[in-house]
């Protein structure tokens, strides 16, 4: 490649992530040469400024058409937009936490790791959105995780943190592995990368026996890529993780790496397996065929994340699994593949987004308070801050799915989905909707700690830091606004990403 | 003039009340309640405006409101006016009733709050927003709405009897929570179903397309739809064996609480099978009609057999809402004019009769700190008033002439013995049961053996007075002129009939 190529590139269109990778070497650079004792959250600060300056070019970029350059490996359509924003909303939530995070044990040394990793990972992220080849989604993959096993560990006199770190480690790169191994035989049967040109190949593909080999390779990338999204039977690492990491670490594990995850499941799974033929050409394609294993997968999601956070008494293990059963919930629509699924995916993170980092938010400024995550901790909150008890109540009742929340539409969107589709998918919404009932239990019971129970100890919060003022007020304004006028979002998505019509072209 | 604003300024009104009330110090006991009851009163007037538009000979449609609200996303024929949810509110002679018995009990609720003794501010607030939910689910004229309204008053009422209710209450709360959601969340089901086949979730339309043979709705399905909604609704209702939940609210939760449960929530479980269940499955319904004569004469015995041998009068009298609930259900299958009259009349009479007698259970309760039968007898001596009201209030209740529950089991019992007679036979044992269970509980408490010193309980004084002289005065102006019911229901009715194909 020349150099006459590469500035023929309209590189416009990645303005987004140079500024997220200048501003990470700059950090890097800053941290170097900053005093050792100078305090790090100067840098933290500069990190959500970087995103929201990210966002603006993203926002300029909304009318461009779409369009790929790099050989076709970078494409900025309208999913690629779409996603990104909520990435990059949930990225600038998550500095928003971590620059209010107080330093604890063995931190204080790693303070600028802490944010520019936070930036790295949520690259990676953005790149998985516009990836058009399975090797940069791959890349983008691979940039997200390991950002992510290092923050995980990142309190590093911590037993936990350290135990998580490792155990996020070990599983990670065993399904990496199975999915790399799979992507191997998409690549054998069609000799491409490019998921544009795979497809072009597999749509012809004639001979049955091919047929088998893409299901074994669907089988496995899915199954890999379901650590991510920590949904069944790979999730059994969240919990572990989750509660070790530090507050932060886990609003971003739950949330924009969540994102992530959906986002290369729907960019190989729709792209490749949604046109490859199951049995020669014009067949019924492989994703289609392969709906009741996702099916499955989901259900068991569902089941296993709402049952198994009834027992926990460790709150941030209770998130993690309320945050497998929501990727439970998602998984339902990836099963249904309705017309309208982009938009119910994408609805259904943004209301997740707001929701979880509210409440994530919340538990972070209690630990700091506490000392613990324990849900018997919430006991008389609202005594001791009525405004924070308040808020919280509102987001666990959005998580909850209750109408009026933007948690609701989530969900009323994904039963449209799987009732209107050909073959309706009673059976799938009825476990939905019965976890979902389950779940109010859990998410109830800490209500009943916050407005029931005395508390332990009755001093007020004071000062509680801007960071996490921000965050709440976002996300409370944010699950009520989405809950009440969803019509926002779907005019928003409406005028500028055109049913996601561009997807496969 | 332009009267569509008036609907939603009727069930956002308790709005303003809760926004005053946030800004209030917590520790002014006095202004919160005298607040927290004057913010019920501006639903209070426009509901009796409502009524008295009709009066004037109005057509109700006046109200009727739709503006845009939600669409769903990259569905064809969004543009078609399908796949959108719309803000609709609307009131038919039926659910003007309600809305109106919404607001008197609402109001006289509040008045009852004077026993509440803790967090005044927290518990007007959500008690006005109970209102609002209760007022929506009326007046909603789609199903995601009613959906919406409904599930505000879930929340509401969860803390209200988990924080204010007696010793008990976390669990009453929780089994309140649970029962609730999963009915909540079958009805769902049939909603998303309904929704996803259909493309819209107005009731009207909902009514009229069920009669279009290319709807992709078969037989099968909508036979479905209706038994999930059978269910749904008879949670609320609630239909033996899902009753379980109600029992432990009705003697766990705070008097004033009791009041709205009894008297306006649970009667959203009839409302929503005589709106949704009959009008939009008709033909279904006919062929559940005699599973639900039975499901409502099982519902009447229990109840009165159950109530027959309680100790706690709150036992008794929620027994006896189980068993008058069994009306409601018997009306309904005889599936004829008097019948489904019948049942509307119920729905109303035992929403002001439960609220009068769940209001004098609280009084003697805050005055004896007992609700046991035994403890309270020989309660004439002390505070023959309110044994007074208590004695009329169970006759109301036991279905005296001249009252409201003598025309609606009447009503309820001449449908069914057209349709049902042997049935109805059966279920005749229950009325004689709800005289012999209610007279054993009143005649125990007011002359009965008294095993306490009385002296020095106070009678209903002040305020107390407000409540049960008006709801007795409704219960005898019904049983009276029941026409002031019958007239604003004949056109509900005529539209029943007619999709019943009689």
């Amino acid at each position: 490649m020349s150099l006459e190529d590469l500035t023929s590139f309209n590189w416009g269109i990645m303005t987004p992530e140079f500024i997220i990778v200048g501003v990470a070497a700059l950090i890097t650079v800053l941290d170097l040469f900053m005093p050792k004792k100078q305090d790090r959250r100067i840098l933290g600060w500069i990190g959500i400024a970087a995103i929201f300056a990210a966002m603006v070019s993203l926002a300029g970029l909304l009318g461009a058409a779409p369009e790929s350059i790099l050989d076709d490996t970078f494409r900025l359509d309208s999913f690629g937009k779409a996603f990104k924003f909520l990435l990059l909303a949930g990225g600038a939530l998550v500095l928003f936490l971590a620059v209010s995070y107080k330093a604890d044990e063995g931190l204080e040394e790693y303070r600028g790791e802490f944010y520019y990793l936070f930036l790295t990972g949520l690259l990676g992220g953005m790149i998985m959105t516009s990836s058009g080849d399975l090797i940069t989604l791959f890349i983008g993959l691979e940039l997200l995780s390991i950002s992510s096993y290092i923050l995980a560990g990142i309190r590093k006199n911590n037993l936990q943190s350290n135990e998580s770190a490792m155990k996020y480690v070990i599983n990670g790169s065993i399904a990496t592995a199975i999915t790399l191994f799979g992507m191997s035989y998409v690549y054998g049967l069609t000799g491409s990368t490019n998921l544009l040109s795979i497809a072009r190949t597999l749509q012809a593909l004639a001979d049955a026996q091919h047929a088998y080999l893409l299901g074994l390779a669907f089988l496995m990338i899915f199954v890999g890529l379901a650590f991510k999204l920590a949904a069944a039977p790979f999730h059994m690492w969240a919990p572990d993780v989750y509660q070790g990491a530090p507050t932060p670490v886990t609003a971003f594990l739950s949330v924009v790496s969540k994102t992530a995850g959906f986002v290369i499941v729907a960019r190989i799974m729709i792209s490749i397996f949604g046109v490859a033929a199951s049995e020669g050409p014009g067949s019924m394609p492989i994703l289609y065929n392969m709906q009741d294993y996702i099916a499955v997968i989901a259900g068991a999601t569902m089941i296993i994340g709402n049952v198994v956070a009834l027992k926990q008494s460790n709150i941030k293990r209770m998130f993690a699994y309320s945050s497998i059963a929501h990727a439970g919930y998602i998984l339902v629509a990836f099963t249904s593949l309705s017309s309208n699924f982009f938009y119910t995916v994408w609805f259904y993170l943004l209301a997740y987004l707001f929701m979880n980092l509210g409440a994530l938010a919340v538990i972070q400024i209690v630990e700091a308070k506490t000392g613990s995550t324990k849900i018997a901790d919430f006991a008389g909150l609202y005594r001791r801050s009525p405004v924070l008890a308040v808020a919280m109540g509102i987001l666990l009742v959005a998580l909850a799915g209750f109408p009026g929340t933007a948690g609701f539409i989530g969900k009323l969107n994904i039963f449209i989905g799987a009732f209107m589709v050909q073959e309706p998918h009673y059976v799938l919404a009825s476990v939905m909707i019965a976890t979902t009932v389950v779940s109010y239990f859990y998410y109830f019971g800490i209500m009943t700690q916050m407005f029931f129970r005395p508390a332990a100890d009755d001093s007020k919060f004071t000062k509680i830091p801007v960071g996490i003022v921000v965050v709440l007020i976002v996300t409370v304004a944010a699950s009520l606004l989405f809950g009440i006028f969803p019509d926002i979002a779907i005019d928003f998505v409406n005028e500028n990403f055109n049913h996601f019509s561009d997807f496969l072209q | 003039m332009d009267l569509s604003f008036v609907l939603s300024l009727l069930v956002f009104s308790p709005l303003l009340g809760i926004i005053v009330l946030a800004f209030m110090p917590k520790t002014e006991e006095k202004t919160i309640k005298i607040v927290g009851f004057l913010a019920t009163l501006p639903a209070l007037v426009i509901a009796i405006g409502l009524y008295l538009h009709y009066l004037a000979g109005k057509a109700l449609s006046d109200f009727s409101v739709a503006k845009d609200w939600i669409t769903f996303g990259g569905l064809q024929g969004a543009e078609a006016g399908f796949w959108k949810v719309n803000y609709e509110l609307g009131v038919s002679g039926f659910s003007m009733l309600l809305v109106l018995l919404t607001a008197v009990v609402a109001t006289l609720a509040a008045i009852a709050s004077i026993y509440i003794k803790k967090e005044w501010k927290g518990y007007f607030m959500l008690f006005l927003l109970l209102e609002i939910g209760m007022l929506g689910v009326f007046t909603a004229e789609n199903l995601v709405l009613f959906f919406l309204f409904f599930e505000i008053t879930l929340i509401p009422t969860f803390f209200l009897i988990g924080k204010w209710g007696y010793f008990e209450k976390e669990k009453a709360a929780y089994s309140f929570l649970i029962y609730n959601g999963l009915g909540s969340a079958v009805l769902l089901i049939v909603i998303m179903i309904l929704f996803a086949k259909t493309g819209t979730t107005n009731i009207e339309m909902l009514t009229q397309m069920m009669n279009d043979p290319n709807v992709p709705l078969s037989g099968d399905l909508k036979l479905g739809l209706l038994i999930a909604l059978l269910i749904a609704f008879g949670v609320k209702l609630p239909i033996f064996p899902l009753h379980s939940w109600m029992l432990r609210v009705h003697v766990q939760a705070p008097p004033s609480i009791v009041m709205i449960h009894s008297g306006i929530l649970l009667k959203i479980g009839a409302y929503g099978l005589i709106r949704f269940g009959m009008g939009i499955f008709p033909e279904q319904f006919e062929t559940l009609a005699v599973l639900l004569a039975i499901l409502g004469v099982i519902n009447l015995l229990y109840g009165a057999f159950l109530a027959f041998i309680q100790t706690d009068f709150k036992m008794v009298l929620a027994y006896s809402s189980i068993s008058h609930m069994g009306i409601v259900l018997i009306g309904l299958a005889a599936m004829n004019e008097a019948g489904v009259q019948g049942a509307i009349f119920q729905v109303v009479s035992h929403g002001l009769i439960s609220a009068l007698l769940f209001f004098l259970v609280g009084a003697f309760y805050e005055r004896t700190d007992t609700s046991l039968m035994e403890n309270l007898g020989g309660m004439a001596k002390g505070m023959p008033i309110a044994s007074g009201f208590l004695l009329a209030g169970a006759l109301a209740s036991l279905g005296l002439p001249g009252m409201s529950g003598f025309v609606s089991e009447f009503m309820a019992f001449l449908g069914l013995f057209e349709e049902m007679p042997w049935i109805a036979a059966v279920g005749c044992i229950g009325i004689i049961m709800t005289a012999v269970y209610l007279l054993r509980a009143v005649l125990g408490i007011t002359y009965g053996q008294s095993h306490r010193d009385f002296t020095g309980v106070l009678d209903l004084k002040g305020v107390e007075f407000v409540p049960v002289v008006v709801l007795m005065a409704l219960i005898i102006l019904i049983g009276v002129i029941p026409s002031v019911l019958s007239s604003p229901l004949q056109a509900t009715l005529e539209t029943i009939m007619l999709g019943l194909g009689g």
